[in-house]
């Protein structure tokens, strides 16, 4: 297990508790009370660190290395899947997966931002930096939804869109800008989850929908902590101030109405039960599916419109000022 | 200024809005270094006479240029608001102040109705002097506004891009004026009504990533930077040196994602010759 900075007294727990276990096995003294002791103990310290979690810590946790990526969830999700490749136009990119499913006898097309479960891994997927094949594939993906009148999910985790040569040469900005723009129209339900790290266009890439979630521990911002510090700060020492500034969790997101919902996190994260947050996010997407399929194509389309078109915080002069 | 003085203050623009384009008496070209009086730059559009570099103009200019001096402005009553009151080195509320005071304009992005030979356009265009032509909500809501006023009256529609992408200071808030601003693209495009995007110096971040990379028509000035990282932050990603011209007009042309690159003098007749062909989809 990886413990975050903040989890420091949970690792000391836990280790006595694996300890008393570990002599339970070996002898015959009865530890159950110590050991029941020291369980709820550890329960009720997570209870208090995850309700105190300050928006860095969100910001780690959404990162933590053992959290749960696209491709866990969608096998446990769907019963079935079947992965589709590339752009069609130039190649396949790593940091977006996806494909078609069934999710309860609804054929679906998922998809998402894949990073990687180790070193290696980590660099076959780019760390979740999407070229804009990605968001290209991604694209194609929904443009086969609409044809089949499949419901479209989207899963969001990355650090930001790849900012390389070939990515410009290729064009990032226009694959973004496309998905913006065709995602707005799309005849079919989009639904979007952000599962880990919401950073800015690569993450909005494909994450215009009719619904969109954001997981317990996860944000969601312009620019991460990091970039604002270095830019704004002129240092990159500045992150927490930064992550505070930006007002990126989730609580923020869903009070600001820039998002639809937060799906609860099980206690002490995704990535403290993995299987759980499946589930819990299964039953979500169920749920939005069976009342998203109800609306009428053109309905559907004006209400996502609509709901963009809100989004904004402003004053209007009095004539004269 | 070094030794010129300004022999007279305040040498200002026909207009009462203060512009992005050189003031005083003499300007000095960024790239060649020529010197020229600011009066000899203005009867060139602010264009180096000696090298045909552009000069960074602001919205006014441009509508000066392309309308001509005669346009309405719309929508001038919005103004952006420290909503997250976020607070960097500086605050929010008072970086907004200085650049109104600096720029006397209220935010990185005016909208103007006018005229070309008697076709109507719909010009929001950017300043980058307010914040480095920063998008936040007000850009976002100008653009929307625009758009609901284009498909009222059915007029082509044209953004004039000049900035560093999406204003952080207003966190999400700008990030899903992204959104926005394409979703409303989206039903300008729908509805058979032409959008122009014009991308000038510099043009990077969120604004490419929406707006900007979605005309009908993308054009822009010669040599504008244009992309979606800062050549800064991919030199630091790649950790080697960016290619001659990578990111300038002239390369995006190359990659097939701009249609044409015209210079300022060529403008108003080049969107003269657009809204003529446009104008006439409707005819049998």
């Amino acid at each position: 297990m990886v413990f975050l900075e903040f989890e420091k007294p949970l690792e000391k727990l836990t280790e006595q508790l694996q300890k008393i276990i570990q002599i339970s096995e070996e002898g015959d003294i009865d530890v159950s009370d110590k050991i029941q002791e020291l369980e709820n103990k550890i329960k009720s310290k997570k209870k208090e660190i995850y309700t105190n979690l300050n928006g860095w810590q969100k910001v780690q946790l959404s990162r933590h290395p053992e959290r749960p990526y696209t491709l866990y969830y969608i096998n446990q999700i769907c019963k079935k899947f079947v992965e589709l490749h590339g752009d069609r136009k130039f190649g396949d990119d790593k940091a977006i997966v996806g494909g078609i499913g069934t999710i309860n006898g609804q054929s679906v097309v998922i998809m998402g931002h894949q990073k990687g479960l180790n070193t290696k891994l980590r660099q076959y997927r780019n760390f979740g930096m999407a070229n804009p094949e990605g968001y290209r594939k991604a694209l194609r993906l929904m443009k086969m939804a609409e044809r089949f009148n499949y419901p479209v999910i989207c899963l969001i985790d990355t650090p930001g869109a790849y900012p390389g040569i070939e990515a410009e040469e290729r064009g990032q900005a226009e694959a973004i800008a496309r998905n913006l723009m065709e995602m707005a129209q799309l005849k079919v339900p989009i639904l979007c989850y952000i599962i880990g790290e919401g950073a800015s266009g690569g993450a909005l890439g494909i994450g215009l929908g009719d619904k969109v979630c954001m997981l317990e521990y996860t944000w969601y911002s312009v620019i991460s902590p990091e970039s604002c510090s270095s830019i704004l700060w002129r240092s990159w020492d500045h992150k927490e101030e930064a992550a505070e500034a930006l007002k990126l969790t989730s609580e923020h997101m869903l009070e600001f109405g820039l998002i639809d919902e937060i799906v609860k996190e099980p206690l002490g994260g995704a990535h403290n039960d993995p299987e759980k947050m499946s589930k819990v996010l299964k039953a979500h997407i169920k749920k939005e599916i069976t009342a998203l399929k109800q609306i009428p194509t053109d309905e559907l389309i004006d209400k996502r419109i609509a709901k963009y078109e809100k989004m904004g915080q402003f004053d209007l002069l009095v004539e004269g000022e | 200024m070094g030794w010129f003085n300004r022999l007279k203050d305040g040498i200002q623009t026909a207009t009462k809005f203060k512009k992005e384009a050189p003031d005083g008496l003499w300007h000095k070209c960024p790239k060649c270094a020529a010197t020229h009086t600011v009066k000899e730059l203005k009867e060139n559009v602010f264009i180096c006479p000696k090298c045909d570099y552009h000069i960074r103009i602001g919205s006014h200019d441009y509508f000066d240029i392309i309308f001509e001096g005669k346009y309405t402005e719309l929508f001038s009553n919005l103004v952006s608001k420290d909503f997250l009151d976020f607070k960097d080195l500086k605050q929010y509320k008072d970086r907004l102040e200085a650049s109104k005071k600096k720029t006397g304009l209220k935010d990185s992005m005016s909208v103007a109705h006018g005229k070309i030979n008697k076709k109507s356009l719909v010009i929001a265009a950017m300043d980058f002097s307010f914040i480095g032509g920063s998008m936040g909500s007000v850009v976002g809501e100008k653009i929307t506004r625009s758009i609901n006023y284009c498909r009222e009256h059915r007029i082509p529609f044209m953004i004039i891009s000049k900035s560093g992408g999406a204003r952080m200071m207003e966190s999400a808030f700008s990030l899903m004026q992204m959104a926005k601003t394409s979703a409303k693209l989206s039903q300008l495009a729908k509805e058979g009504i032409p959008y122009f995007s014009f991308l000038t110096d510099p043009t990077t971040g969120g604004v490419t990533a929406s707006y900007a990379m979605l005309g009908d028509i993308n054009f822009a000035e010669p040599e504008a930077l244009i992309g979606f990282a800062g050549p800064r932050v991919i030199k630091e990603t790649i950790k080697r040196d960016l290619p001659e011209g990578f990111q300038r007009s002239e390369f995006l042309l190359d990659q097939g994602f701009l249609d044409f690159i015209v210079d300022r003098r060529n403008l108003r007749e080049r969107l003269d010759d657009l809204l003529t062909i446009f104008s006439l989809s409707d005819a049998d």
